[in-house]
C-alpha cells in the first residue's frame, strides 16, 4: 500500500463522494465523511514522513509513465500542505454537524458533506499533481464543490456571493487553462518537470510570455490578490461558518502553492524574475493589500467580514515572501501558508461557535460576550494574538522569517510595512477583545451558553496548534527550509 | 478553398457572439448560442479534430441550449433592464480590461508554430507514441479514446467527478425542498400533437443512436460523454412532451441520483481493481492475464461510467429545474 500512498490521498475521498449519496441518510453521511477525512489525515501524515525519509515521491497513474501519462509528484514543497488541508478538513468535519444545525436546512446535509468531500479532494489532487493541465481538472472539481458549499449559507445573499465567486472563479481557471494550452503549443508536453526542462529552449517566445502572464493573472484572481479578491470577502462572510473555515483555512493556499510550482519549478526561478517584473508587481500589489485590507477589516461590524480582509491582507504578506526572490523569502512564505491556516482555522471556528450560538456574528452585539461563552473567546484571543505575530505563537515565527528576509534584502522600508501591517491587526483584533472582555454584558447581548464540545474541542485543538508550532518549529521550520532549498536547488 | 471556408466560419462566430451580447430576448440569446455551438463544432471539424466537435455539437449546441431553456421557464424571458445603472457599473473599464486581454491573446500567438506543421512540438514530442504505439499497446483504433480513457484516463475520471459535482451543486441548492412535492400532471408542450406523434417514433431511434455512440467510442468518434449526453436528451425530450410524472414513472427521480453517483463508482472501481490486482491505479493491464484485452476491459467500463453518470447528471438538472418551475405554479 506504502507505493500507493499519493494516489490514495485524492481518491479516498473522490470515491466516498458517491458513497455518500447512495448513504442517504445525512447523520451517516457525516460520520462516513468524518472517517473518510481522519483516513486522508492518516495517508497524508504517512505520506510526509516517507518524503522526509526518501525524498521525493513519483506516482504514474495508469501505469504511464510521464510525460505520456500523468504524474503524482509529492515533495517538501506539497507533502505539507496536504496534512495541512487534510487535517483542518477532519477537525472542521468533526464540528460541521453541530455548526450546521442552524445554518442549512436538514434536507440539504447530505449533499453538503457530499460537497465537502469533492472539494477536499479537488484541493488535494491540485496539490499533489505533477501534471499541468491534471491541476486545471482538479480546481474544476474544488471550485465547482466550493461554490456549492457557499452558497448554502443561511442568507441569501449567500446565493449572490456565490455566483461572484463563480464568475471571479471562471475567469481565473480559464485564464490558467489558456496558459497551459499556450505552454502546451510550444512544448508539446503537460507535465510540469518536463515543461521545466523543455520551456527553456522557448523561453524568448512571446507565447511563452503570455502563457506566463495569462496563467499568474488566473492563479492571483483564485488566490485573492489584491485588487483581484473582490469576490472573497462576500464569500467568506455569507457562507455557512464551518465552510468558512475550511476555505480560509486551505482554499488560498492551495492557489498560492500553485503560484509558487508554477513560478519556480515550471518557468524556473530566472525566466520568472528577469523576463517579467513579477518581483515589482508582487510587492507592490502585496503592501497595498495588506495596508488597504487591514484599514478596511478595522472598520467592520460583522466578524466573519471582519477576518475575511484580514486574509487578503495575509495575502499581502504571502506575496511579498515570493517578491523577495530570495530563499529565506520563499521559506518564510511556505511557512507561513502553513501557520496562516492554523490561525484562520482557529479563529474562523471560534467565529463559528459564535454563530451558532448567537445566529449572527456583529461585534455590536457582543458586548461582554466572554463571560457568557469563556472558552470560545479565550480561543479568538490567542488566535487573534497569532496573527498578530506575538511570540510563543505560530504567527510571530513567520513574522520574524518574513522581516529577516526583508532584511537580507536590505529592504529597510518593507520590513517597516510588515511591522506597521502587524499594527494594524492589533487595532482590528483589540477592538473584538475590548468588546468581548472588558465591556459590561448589555441588554443587546443574547443570553447564551459556552458553545457544545463538538466546536470547542476541534477549536481548542487548533489554538493548541498555534501555541505548539510556536514553540517547536523545528518541524514547521524545517519542512519550509528543505522546500525552500528544493525549490533553490533547482536554480538552473 | 479550406480557408476561405475558415475565415467565413469565424466570422459567422464573431457576428453570433455580438448578436449573443446586443440581444436583450433571452429566448433569442439561448438560441443564437446553440448556434455558437453549432458552429464551433463545424470549426473543429474542419480542424479535423472530430471527436471535440461531435461533444461541441452534442454539448454546446444540443443539451445546454435545452437545460437554458428549462431555466427561462423558470425566470422569464427578457432581461429585466434596471430603471438606473448601479453606482459601479463601469463598462468602460470592462471594455479596456478585455481589450487588453484580447490583445495580449494575439500578440502570444505571433510565435506560435504554424497550424498543422510537422515540425511543431505539439507533433513530434507526445504525440508520436500516441500514434504509433496505442495500436499494439491498447488495441483499439481511435487514438483519440485511447488518450482519454487510458493514457490520460485520470484526467477523463476527473471530469466525471466535475459532472457528478456539477449534478449534486443543482441538488444541494434547487432540488432539497422540492423532493416531497406532488408533480403537476401537465408537460410543457402536451397540445403539439405533430411533435407529440414524431417524437414517438424518433426517441426510440436516438436513444439506440446513443448506444451506439456509446459503443462505438472505441472505433470512431463518440463515447461517453456525447452518448450519455444524447441519451438523456432523448429522455427530456419525452419528458417536455408527455409530462414530468410520466417520466418520473419511467425512472424516478431517486434512481437517477443513484445512477449518477454508480456511474462515478463504476469508473473508481475499474482504478481500484487495477491497484488490487497489483497495478497502479487505472492501470487496465492488470484487469486480464493479456495487457490488451485488460486495456479493451478497462476502456469499455470506464466509458459506461462515464455515460451513465453524464446522462443521470443531464436528467437530474433537467427534472429539478422543471420540478421546482412547476412548484412554483408559474411553468407551462
Amino acid at each position: 500500500m506504502i507505493v500507493h500512498l499519493s494516489v490514495l490521498q485524492v481518491i479516498i475521498p473522490l470515491i466516498a463522494a458517491p458513497i455518500c449519496l447512495l448513504l442517504r441518510k445525512s447523520e451517516l453521511a457525516w460520520a462516513f465523511a468524518t472517517l473518510v477525512a481522519f483516513m486522508t489525515l492518516a495517508v497524508s501524515v504517512a505520506l510526509l514522513s516517507q518524503v522526509m525519509q526518501s525524498g521525493p515521491v513519483s506516482y504514474e497513474l495508469g501505469g504511464w509513465e510521464a510525460p505520456w501519462g500523468i504524474e503524482y509528484r509529492v515533495d517538501m514543497l506539497n507533502a505539507p500542505l496536504l496534512v495541512l488541508i487534510s487535517a483542518i478538513s477532519a477537525l472542521a468535519l468533526l464540528a460541521s454537524r453541530t455548526s450546521i444545525e442552524n445554518e442549512i436546512p436538514e434536507n440539504r446535509h447530505t449533499f453538503f458533506y457530499i460537497a465537502w468531500l469533492l472539494c477536499m479532494a479537488g484541493l488535494l489532487g491540485i496539490t499533489a499533481t505533477g501534471d499541468a493541465f491534471n491541476v486545471f481538472v482538479f480546481l474544476e472539481i474544488s471550485s465547482l464543490a466550493t461554490y456549492t458549499l457557499i452558497a448554502l449559507g443561511k442568507d441569501r445573499r449567500a446565493l449572490w456571493a456565490s455566483f461572484q465567486y463563480l464568475v471571479a472563479g471562471t475567469i481565473g481557471a480559464t485564464f490558467i487553462l489558456i496558459g497551459i494550452g499556450l505552454m502546451y503549443v510550444m512544448t508539446g508536453t503537460l507535465n510540469m518537470a518536463d515543461l521545466a526542462q523543455r520551456l527553456p529552449d522557448v523561453e524568448n517566445t512571446k507565447t511563452v510570455f503570455t502563457a506566463f502572464a495569462f496563467l499568474i493573472v488566473g492563479v492571483c484572481m483564485k488566490l485573492a490578490l489584491f485588487p483581484l479578491h473582490l469576490w472573497l470577502p462576500n464569500a467568506y462572510t455569507f457562507a455557512p461558518s464551518i465552510v468558512t473555515t475550511f476555505l480560509a483555512a486551505t482554499a488560498t493556499k492551495v492557489a498560492v502553492y500553485v503560484m509558487i510550482r508554477f513560478i519556480f519549478d515550471v518557468f524556473g526561478f530566472e525566466f520568472s524574475f528577469t523576463h517579467f517584473p513579477l518581483q515589482e508587481v508582487l510587492l507592490t500589489l502585496g503592501i497595498a493589500g495588506i495596508f488597504v485590507a487591514s484599514v478596511v477589516a478595522i472598520y467592520q461590524d460583522n466578524l466573519k467580514r471582519m477576518l475575511a480582509y484580514s486574509s487578503v491582507a495575509q495575502v499581502g504578506y504571502i506575496m511579498l515572501g515570493i517578491s523577495f526572490a530570495s530563499q529565506t523569502g520563499i521559506m518564510a512564505t511556505l511557512l507561513h501558508m502553513l501557520n496562516h491556516g492554523l490561525m484562520k482555522g482557529a479563529l474562523f471556528l471560534a467565529l463559528a461557535a459564535v454563530v451558532y450560538r448567537m445566529g449572527i456574528a456583529q461585534l455590536s452585539q457582543m458586548h461582554g460576550i466572554a463571560s457568557r461563552m469563556p472558552l470560545t473567546m479565550a480561543a479568538f484571543l490567542i488566535g487573534g494574538l497569532s496573527l498578530i505575530g506575538v511570540p510563543l505563537t505560530v504567527g510571530f515565527i513567520s513574522k520574524w522569517y518574513l522581516v529577516s528576509a526583508a532584511l537580507e534584502n536590505g529592504w529597510w522600508p518593507v520590513a517597516a510595512a510588515i511591522l506597521l501591517g502587524s499594527l494594524l491587526s492589533v487595532v482590528y483584533i483589540w477592538r473584538v477583545i475590548e468588546v468581548a472582555y472588558f465591556k459590561p454584558v448589555s441588554e443587546s447581548t443574547p443570553d447564551v451558553k459556552e458553545a457544545p464540545a463538538a466546536l470547542l474541542i476541534p477549536m481548542w485543538i487548533l489554538v493548541l496548534a498555534n501555541l505548539y508550532f510556536g514553540i517547536e518549529t523545528s518541524l514547521t521550520v524545517g519542512v519550509s527550509q528543505m522546500a525552500a532549498a528544493d525549490l533553490f536547488g533547482g536554480l538552473r | 478553398m479550406e480557408s476561405f471556408v475558415h475565415v467565413v466560419i469565424i466570422l459567422m462566430l464573431v457576428t453570433t457572439a455580438i448578436a449573443i451580447v446586443r440581444v436583450k430576448d433571452l429566448f433569442a440569446v439561448t438560441m443564437l448560442a446553440g448556434i455558437y455551438g453549432l458552429l464551433s463544432a463545424s470549426f473543429f471539424v474542419l480542424m479535423d479534430a472530430h471527436d471535440v466537435a461531435f461533444t461541441e455539437a452534442a454539448v454546446g449546441a444540443g443539451i445546454s441550449t435545452l437545460l437554458v431553456l428549462t431555466t427561462l421557464s423558470m425566470t422569464g424571458r427578457f432581461e429585466k433592464a434596471s430603471v438606473k445603472p448601479q453606482a459601479d457599473y463601469r463598462p468602460v473599464l470592462a471594455l479596456v480590461l478585455v481589450t487588453v486581454t484580447g490583445a495580449l491573446l494575439i500578440y502570444g500567438t505571433q510565435d506560435m508554430p504554424g497550424f498543422g506543421t510537422a515540425d511543431a512540438p505539439v507533433q513530434t514530442h507526445v504525440v508520436p507514441r500516441y500514434l504509433n504505439d496505442s495500436a499494439t499497446e491498447i488495441g483499439i483504433p481511435n487514438v483519440v479514446a485511447s488518450i482519454l480513457a487510458s493514457y490520460r484516463g485520470y484526467d477523463t475520471f476527473g471530469e466525471v467527478v466535475v459532472i457528478f459535482t456539477a449534478g449534486i451543486g443543482v441538488l444541494a441548492m434547487v432540488m432539497s425542498n422540492a423532493t416531497k412535492m406532488p408533480v403537476v400532471q401537465t408537460a410543457l408542450m402536451s397540445d403539439h400533437v405533430v411533435l407529440r406523434i414524431v417524437s414517438k417514433m424518433l426517441i426510440p431511434l436516438i436513444m439506440l443512436f446513443a448506444l451506439y455512440v456509446q459503443f462505438h467510442g472505441e472505433y470512431g468518434p463518440g463515447g461517453g460523454f456525447q452518448a450519455g449526453v444524447i441519451f438523456a436528451s432523448a429522455f427530456i425530450l419525452y419528458a417536455m412532451l408527455f409530462g414530468l410524472t410520466a417520466a418520473r414513472n419511467v425512472v424516478n427521480h431517486t434512481l437517477v441520483q443513484l445512477l449518477s453517483a454508480l456511474g462515478v463508482l463504476l469508473y473508481g472501481s475499474v482504478g481500484v481493481v487495477a491497484m488490487i490486482n497489483g497495478g497502479n491505479f487505472l492501470d487496465y493491464n492488470f484487469l486480464s492475464d493479456d495487457p490488451v484485452a485488460g486495456q479493451m476491459l478497462g476502456i469499455l467500463l470506464v466509458e459506461l461510467g462515464v455515460g451513465i453518470t453524464v446522462a443521470s447528471v443531464m436528467i437530474i438538472i433537467f427534472f429539478t429545474f422543471t420540478a421546482r418551475s412547476q412548484k412554483e405554479g408559474e411553468a407551462d
